[in-house]
């Protein structure tokens, strides 16, 4: 028998690879397609701005929005400082050492760790243990633990791109390092760590499992916050889970996706020019 | 003024050192707290009957855990199964096969998609997978094999990304010299770049796996959540996540301590397959 | 003539490398002194001793004494910030900082506090006046100071220096991406310059060092090899080396 010529399979695996990669791209389009249509006739003004009636199998959606946005805001809110502090404190602060593996340690097994066990960890420690019941405070700090390793591996990542010599100018002109840092480095990283937020918000937005442990899924709109509310995502989860009305559920998915892909398109945008401003 | 300057200097360093001890305070306090709340049941019912324990009647004191661990790897590797092959060919593809515009317009839009939340892949695969099973194969479609898919699809974005960065990093060199050597670009792929990039590969599995085990909403959606081991990827299964999202909400007592067990259990698996991920990834870098 | 700055056996060290051997020498107030030698002389480690930027570098190894005014720069209760408020820099390739014009030249003075608008008016205008900058760019101080030409990068780098009132002006090799124009624009302004401030410039241009130093100092391998006014360095040399660097033997 004679071999098979290797040019042939060579093509054969070209169109296997195409056809496979054009495959995989439109699962991923369906889905979102899916969401798109099926949500779109019921996502109107009144969906928007409405408050949800009869455990939202009518109504709107406006206060798991704004649970959302108090969520995801508040979070950042406590987690930027934290998490780009500690990427200048890694940066800036020190050089190598056991003390910085362990604290990179520490940030990566934040990373790794499920958002389940953030929800159980959430709920006995400060639900339970700090007695601060299901709140969008407990939900806030919950999230906040569980968005700061993408914040600090993006501050990071931002922070060591700032080239050296404008450090080196800045502390050359009688600077001390915290003022290279404050009028130097953070502005020229400000596009990197932007990214970084608007990732982790869009963290924040989608997710259900630490935050219905936490926060709770009251259908009121929280008002402090020591108040329960839910937020989109656990909205969501609760109408498509329960049953209660495909509609409504469908049209909470199609803002719920809309609202993440937007702000993670954002965040590519704004790393994107910021790529190509230095380069 | 320059005084200020210098104090300002000591009081902002002590601050970041504080700001950057804060990950470990988290990582021990969360460690600690589902530790303080699932050991001891380990040591009233016995670690065996937990881990080894097949019944779970958290109100009748049987806390058997070994159903859902088996459980929870069944839909990891079912999920690898899936994702892994499909996600390898499209991030071969992407460095090897399409342009530099298909491949700068579609690696951002595929990461994009890992920022679907789970609950949507989760409703998705209940309004459409779980129907298609269960009237092409049979059983109640809520399976092993529905969420297996879902969840391949769902680590797809992961496996992709991490895999294109090490195919991408394998040296120019190496595949001109193939090349060079007349091969073709198949056998350029199969013989140079992927033995080059396998641990980066080999990575991206890894940590696809660990979303897979860890992913809870979605799962519960689509498992069925039966409390045995199943026979067939058409029964319905229970796993380690699951557990605890499904009963947390009015659990108490030993109940409760039962599921910080379960996350017990969880952890301890993230753990090795975190530590399994890192021990990879970094003899990538020393190579 | 008064000492400003007086280098006493200073030895340096990266490591097991040792770049300064045993260097001792004056520089006097008012006057621009030059340091020439090949690459590796160790001509630059001095100027980043004297400003304390070797601070930045790993694993370096300092013994001897740099006086200021007869104050040893180099002893710990000496704050690198404060002295590099007296000791302005200007190095080889000019880094202008993302910035505008005017932030550029301003990011000094108001780091020492200084923030009224028409007093950081009159330092940037004065300060690139004296850079001889002034005129090229007056009518749009607000642009970026990335949009530049190389030369008058480099003016720019000068004058962010003068705004920052020092009392010594170090310039490492300013003018080696330079085309002559921009080059002779700024050894114009430094020759201005030394009446206020004392100026030692770094430079493997022997032409430039003849040109407009008044002292010369020569280094090799880490050494002094010869000092004196720049008219005995190039018409008299002492030593055979000085000679054969002049003269373009090595180098």
């Amino acid at each position: 028998m004679r071999r098979i010529n290797p040019r042939f399979i060579d093509k054969i695996v070209q169109i296997v690879f195409n056809m496979q990669a054009f495959f995989t791209v439109s699962i991923l389009i369906v889905i979102v397609a899916i969401i798109f249509i099926k949500g779109f006739p019921y996502v109107n003004p009144e969906f928007i701005f409405a408050s949800p009636e009869d455990m939202g199998r009518h109504g709107g959606i406006f206060p798991s929005i704004a649970g959302t946005i108090q969520l995801a805001l508040l979070s950042i809110l406590f987690a930027t400082p934290l998490g780009v502090g500690t990427a200048i404190f890694l940066t800036e602060y020190t050089r190598e050492s056991t003390f910085t593996k362990l604290i990179r340690f520490g940030v990566e097994s934040l990373a790794g760790i499920p958002s389940i066990l953030y929800g159980l960890f959430g709920f006995i420690f400060f639900v339970i243990k700090l007695k601060m019941g299901w709140s969008l405070l407990a939900g806030v700090l919950t999230i906040t633990i569980m968005i700061l390793p993408t914040i600090i591996r993006t501050s990071e990542e931002a922070i060591r791109s700032v080239p050296r010599q404008l450090r080196i100018v800045s502390y050359s002109l009688s600077a001390t390092k915290w003022e290279t840092i404050k009028k130097v480095v953070l502005p020229a990283a400000a596009p990197g760590i932007l990214t970084g937020i608007m990732l982790s918000i869009g963290r924040a937005v989608g997710e259900t499992a630490a935050v219905i442990f936490t926060m709770g899924s009251s259908l009121r709109l929280p008002l402090s916050i020591m108040d329960s509310g839910r937020t989109m995502a656990v909205h969501f989860y609760i109408l498509a889970r329960e049953g209660i009305s495909m509609e409504k559920a469908y049209g909470t998915a199609l803002v719920l996706v809309l609202s993440i892909l937007s702000i993670n398109v954002l965040a590519y945008y704004v790393m994107h020019r910021a790529i190509s401003k230095y380069s | 003024m320059i005084e200020k300057a210098l104090l300002k200097e000591r009081f902002v360093k002590w601050v970041l050192i504080a700001f950057a001890l804060s990950s470990l305070l988290f990582l021990f306090l969360i460690f600690i707290f589902i530790l303080a709340e699932g050991l001891p049941l380990f040591l009233k019912v016995g670690v065996g009957n937990i881990i080894g324990g097949f019944k779970w009647a958290p109100t009748r004191g049987s806390f058997g855990i070994f159903p859902m661990i088996v459980s929870s790897f069944l839909v990891t590797i079912g999920a690898l199964a899936i994702g892994a092959p499909m996600g390898l060919s499209c991030a071969i593809y992407l460095s090897e096969y399409s342009g530099k515009k298909t491949q700068m317009l579609l690696k951002p839009a595929l990461e994009l998609l890992a920022g679907i939340p789970s609950v949507v892949y989760g409703f998705l695969g209940v309004i459409y997978i779980v129907p298609l099973v269960r009237n092409y194969l049979g059983g109640s479609g809520f399976s092993l094999l529905s969420t297996s898919i879902i969840l391949g699809v769902m680590i797809l974005p992961t496996i992709i990304s991490i895999s294109f960065d090490a195919l991408i990093s394998v040296p120019k060199t190496y595949r001109e010299g193939s090349f060079a050597m007349g091969a073709t670009k198949w056998q350029t792929i199969y013989k140079v770049i992927l033995p080059s990039a396998k641990s980066g590969i080999l990575a991206s599995f890894i940590l696809g796996m660990g979303r897979a085990i860890g992913e809870t909403m979605a799962v519960i959606m689509i498992a069925g959540n039966a409390l045995k081991i199943p026979g067939s990827i058409l029964d319905p299964l229970r796993t380690l996540t699951g557990n605890i999202a499904l009963e947390l909400s009015y659990a108490s007592g030993d109940h409760r301590l039962g599921l910080f067990s379960t996350g017990v259990v969880l952890m301890v698996i993230i753990m090795i397959l975190n530590y399994i991920a890192n021990f990879g990834i970094k003899r990538k870098i020393a190579k | 003539m008064n000492t400003k700055i007086a280098i006493d056996r200073l030895r340096l060290s990266f490591g097991k490398n040792q770049i300064l051997k045993n260097i001792t020498i004056n520089v006097y107030k008012n006057t621009i002194t030059g340091f020439m030698g090949p690459s590796g002389s160790g001509k630059s480690t001095i100027i980043s001793v004297i400003n304390r930027m070797i601070d930045f570098e790993d694993n370096v190894e300092i013994h001897g004494k740099v006086s200021i005014d007869g104050i040893n720069i180099l002893d710990e209760s000496c704050s690198p910030v404060i002295l590099r408020r007296r000791v302005g820099t200007v190095f080889a390739v000019p880094i202008p900082l993302p910035r505008s014009i005017f932030e550029n030249i301003a990011y000094g003075p108001r780091l020492q506090g200084i923030s009224g608008r028409t007093e950081l008016h009159r330092i940037v205008e004065g300060s690139l006046k004296k850079a001889y900058l002034w005129d090229e760019v007056k009518d749009r101080l607000s642009t970026s100071a990335l949009k530049l030409s190389g030369g008058q990068q480099q003016r720019l780098c000068l004058a962010r220096t003068l705004a920052l009132k020092p009392e010594i002006i170090l310039l490492d090799e300013p003018c080696s991406g330079l085309d002559p124009i921009s080059t002779a624009k700024i050894e114009d302004a430094l020759n201005q310059l030394k009446s206020e401030y004392t100026i030692v410039l770094v430079s493997n241009n022997t032409k430039q060092i003849a040109r407009i130093t008044d002292f010369a100092a020569f280094f090799y391998m880490g050494t002094l090899i010869e000092y004196n006014t720049t008219d005995k360095v190039f018409t008299t040399p002492m030593e055979k080396q000085t000679e054969d660097y002049i003269q373009g033997k090595f180098g």
